[in-house]
């Protein structure tokens, strides 16, 4: 386990992905074989069924530390994770006992139908024998929430990097289904449970925003215009009688979408199409905060999806019966996407994403203004000679995406951070005016700079009304400008909507609360929208 | 009467006629220690701990109106008998000690109980009222033996020395630098940041030993930095000249690494939980061995630890005052005196 405690505190000192990289690299270039396959779970989320509930671990280290439950709740508002705050407020251990991760981990599971007694004796005996930090992670071994910053994207690339292979191999192999006690680092690094050379994908061409006017692109005839969707980039690839669906952070979600599961037996095999998975019902796009309700999950049930339909947007084609087609034209391979795209039985899960036609920059300018009409967050613009560049390349694509929508708010909450942030007030709750009153709109994490904070947190503490926990009532004084990208009718929210993506963009030391917008404009954008 | 009362100015003795800490300008001011937030400019008179005093004189210039005197010495104001001892936070720290009519009255300041090897070691005093700080007043914070934090910080300036990085660690002027040179001394030359290396000075011609460090100036070139570690206080950690240092990695050293949102929320590339305050255990065994009727508590966790306090049979209350904001007043200090260098220059 020490050298498991090792690179978590490596992975957490950094943050660098190089460096975490080379943690994650020296990790598995290093350490005890058997415990390989089980790291690479934990961090993927596989996750053990859980052994011991949260209370009875916490009423355990409550007794232990001797301290009133009250103080461990304030300490848990500090610190912001209970697996730390118990590794911290415990007494320091008597002795220390090395054994390696996998075994703490299979002991862990052991613990499945013991009683309570036994389960506490076994925890009380290994807090007693760890360091603070090698109990954070045997607290967190059995919570199983193991969220240190580390991406299914980057682990991949670390052990592609260590092993020698190629990336996309790897996020196949360890997306696949597969044990950590029944598979070794090697079987798991060379793919030998799952046929890597079905899967792979190509790298994805990215687009820069437009940074000057598009006429300075030159003739309107060189440019294919698209709308730019807000969902997740994805890439579709059947090869050999198998389906594979990829995301733009190089994931494969292939089991997320059960919908475009009929493109198994629709789509040619050697075929890769490029393109935007969305909410989509009878051919038309849904906000964003509707596809939000199928993202990350284990399982997807009915209710999701009938009211959350997934349908996918393609864009672009990159393997035409198996061979790889990307330096052929952007037209040419839309002629062939096309003919592709005709072909499928169902018509409304799987579209072209439609070409805006236009004679002049104004024009598209004019139809770009009512790109939210259809949730769209703005153009893509083409150049329909380009070929599809691996990754971020200037000239040929361009996002010209729509400004965000603003509003002016008043903060009425601030709730302090966690850690060291729990002297300073960083969270803050903002209000529109209704009436007579003030009627909460959205809830952001700072965007101020520390010396902004700063002066926030001192006006908190001079003007606080009142106390709930870690959270404050301020005198509603401050406006600040909140950025956001949508607006959707919402039934959790009391101003019966919610704001996509809210940030603060300034702060308008140069308005008073007089002069903030009130919830029927914002209403009013809503309704506008539908 | 109470011997001490808490004014907008301070902390304010009605019988002896001065304040303590003062944040608002008075005629007569006790000064606990020297960190910004506790010795403020523009006081009439000053008195303080014999190595207070070069502090003083470096940072805001006062000389003449700076009266001194040593630990455990006590002098008469208005027949309020006052007495300092060490506190163990930094150089000249003090505890105050007022006794007036057979009542005692403490007045702490910031203080930790661990000895530094470096600031007089802390001393419990019996008395009836205490004021203490309760900066790391959760039992979540249990500081690590200074020894064991060393070796840390020396492994891993092993460690950047081995991959051609440059070690920069992020610490006050006042008080954590002098201690990492203390006990880092010895390998790598240790090279300073200006407003250290003036404070190193100014404790060196009052007769502290330290061992020698380098200023840095502009014409110490990168490759001797990047082969030594580099001492900067906090308001340089996000700096450009940092970021132009071979492959700079950055080390804090401050009690709030001991929590990983803490690490997390500096960018830095180590934390090392390393304070000049007290930790949980700390703040407790210094109350308790004060036997005092009443503690009051100034700044920190103030609302948590005198409940705490109060529950475990110590009477206690929170008070309000300015102390606190060490690192903001700190950094003030540091950023005025680099701009008079620069206009220097």
């Amino acid at each position: 386990m020490k050298r498991f405690a090792q690179l978590i505190q490596e992975l957490e000192l950094s943050n660098k992905t190089n460096d975490k990289i080379e943690a994650l690299v020296n990790y598995f270039s290093e350490a005890d074989e058997s415990d390989k396959p089980y790291v690479i779970a934990l961090f993927t989320g596989k996750k053990p069924k859980r052994p011991i509930g949260t209370n009875l671990i916490k009423q355990w280290a409550i007794a232990l530390s001797g301290i009133p439950e009250w103080l461990f709740t304030e300490s848990y508002h500090s610190v912001g994770d209970l697996s730390e705050t118990i590794a911290l407020v415990l007494p320091t251990a008597e002795h220390t006992v090395e054994k390696p991760l996998n075994q703490w981990i299979t002991e862990l599971a052991k613990l499945q139908g013991k009683t309570d007694e036994e389960k506490k004796t076994y925890v009380l005996t290994a807090w007693n024998s760890l360091t603070t930090q090698e109990r954070f992670i045997f607290n967190k071994l059995i919570s199983g929430n193991f969220r240190i910053g580390v991406s299914n994207k980057m682990l991949v690339n670390a052990i592609a990097k260590q092993s020698q292979q190629d990336a996309n191999k790897i996020m196949h192999s360890i997306m696949g289904k597969w044990q950590p006690n029944s598979i070794s680092y090697a079987e798991l690094t060379s793919g030998s449970h799952v046929n890597t050379d079905n899967s792979w994908p190509y790298p994805f061409c990215l687009a820069y925003a437009l940074d000057t006017e598009p006429e300075n692109l030159g003739d309107t005839a060189d440019w294919q215009a698209e709308w730019k969707w807000d969902g997740i980039r994805g890439q579709i690839v059947k090869r050999n009688g198998e389906l594979f669906i990829w995301s733009r952070g190089e994931e494969l979600v292939t089991e997320q979408f059960p919908e475009l599961h009929f493109l198994k037996d629709d789509l040619p095999d050697g075929t890769v199409l490029d393109g935007e998975i969305l909410a989509v019902k009878d051919g038309k796009v849904l906000p964003f905060s509707t596809l939000q309700q199928r993202l990350n999950r284990k399982t997807i049930s009915k209710n999701q999806l009938e009211n959350a339909p997934i349908g996918f947007f393609t864009y672009d084609l990159l393997e035409h019966k198996a061979k790889d087609i990307r330096t052929s034209t952007l037209s040419q391979r839309r002629t062939w996407l096309e003919k592709i795209i005709h072909q499928l039985s169902q018509k409304n899960k799987v579209l072209l994403s439609p070409i805006i036609s236009f004679n002049s920059w104004p024009q598209l300018a004019e139809i770009r203004e009512t790109a939210r009409e259809i949730n769209s967050e703005g153009i893509m613009l083409k150049n329909i000679n380009s070929i599809f560049h691996s990754g971020r390349k200037r000239g040929d694509w361009w996002k010209w995406k729509i400004n965000p929508y603003t509003v002016d708010t008043v903060m009425i909450y601030a709730q302090k951070g966690s850690g060291r942030r729990a002297n300073f007030y960083t969270d803050y709750t903002f209000a529109v005016r209704d009436g007579e009153k003030l009627i909460t709109i959205a809830k952001a994490y700072s965007g101020l700079t520390d010396k902004e904070i700063k002066e926030v947190n001192s006006f908190v503490n001079k003007n606080a009304i009142e106390k709930f926990g870690p959270v404050r009532t301020v005198k509603p004084e401050l406006v600040f400008e909140i950025a956001f990208e949508g607006i959707a009718e919402s039934k959790r929210h009391k101003a019966g909507l919610a704001l996509r993506f809210p940030r603060i963009a300034r702060w308008r030391k140069d308005k008073n609360v007089d002069e903030i917008n009130t919830l029927d404009d914002l209403r009013q954008l809503l309704m506008t929208k539908d | 009467m109470a011997l001490i009362e808490f004014t907008n100015k301070g902390i304010y003795c009605k019988q002896g006629n001065f304040y303590i800490d003062p944040w608002q300008p008075v005629d007569k001011a006790v000064i606990t220690h020297g960190h910004a937030d506790h010795a403020k400019w523009g006081n009439k008179n000053y008195l303080c701990h014999t190595l207070t005093k070069p502090i003083l004189t470096e940072r805001y210039g006062l000389f003449d109106n700076v009266e001194t005197i040593a630990y455990q010495n006590t002098i008469d104001i208005n027949g309020v008998k006052l007495t300092l001892f060490p506190a163990g936070h930094v150089i000249g720290s003090a505890q105050v000690k007022l006794e007036y009519k057979g009542e005692i009255v403490v007045v702490s300041g910031d203080y930790k109980t661990e000895y530094d090897g470096i600031s007089t070691a802390f001393e419990p005093i019996k008395c009836h009222t205490f004021v203490t700080e309760s900066t790391f007043g959760l039992p979540i914070y249990k500081w690590q033996p200074q020894q064991q934090i060393f070796e840390s910080i020396k492994n891993w300036v092993a460690g950047n020395l081995q991959k051609n990085k440059t070690s920069i660690l992020i610490a006050y002027s006042l008080g954590k630098a002098q201690r990492l040179i203390k006990h880092l001394a010895g390998n790598e030359p240790i090279f300073a940041h200006q407003t250290i290396a003036n404070l190193n000075q100014a404790f060196t011609n009052a007769g502290v030993a330290l061992p020698s460090s380098i200023k840095i100036t502009s014409e110490i070139k990168k490759d001797e930095l990047q082969k030594g570690i580099v001492i900067v206080p906090p308001a340089l950690a996000d700096s450009k000249w940092i970021k132009g240092l071979t492959n700079p990695a950055i080390g804090i050293c401050s009690g709030w690494m001991a929590v990983r949102a803490g690490r997390r929320w500096r960018s830095a590339d180590a934390g090392f939980a390393l304070s000049d305050h007290a930790d949980w255990a700390g703040l407790l065994t210094a109350i308790k061995a004060t036997e005092a009727e009443k503690v009051m508590v100034t700044h920190g966790s103030t609302a948590i630890f005198s409940r705490y306090l109060n529950e475990i049979g110590i009477s206690a209350q929170e008070v309000k005052t300015q102390y606190g904001d060490e690192e903001e007043a700190e950094e003030k200090v540091v950023e005025n005196e680099v701009k008079e260098e620069k206009t220097k220059i």
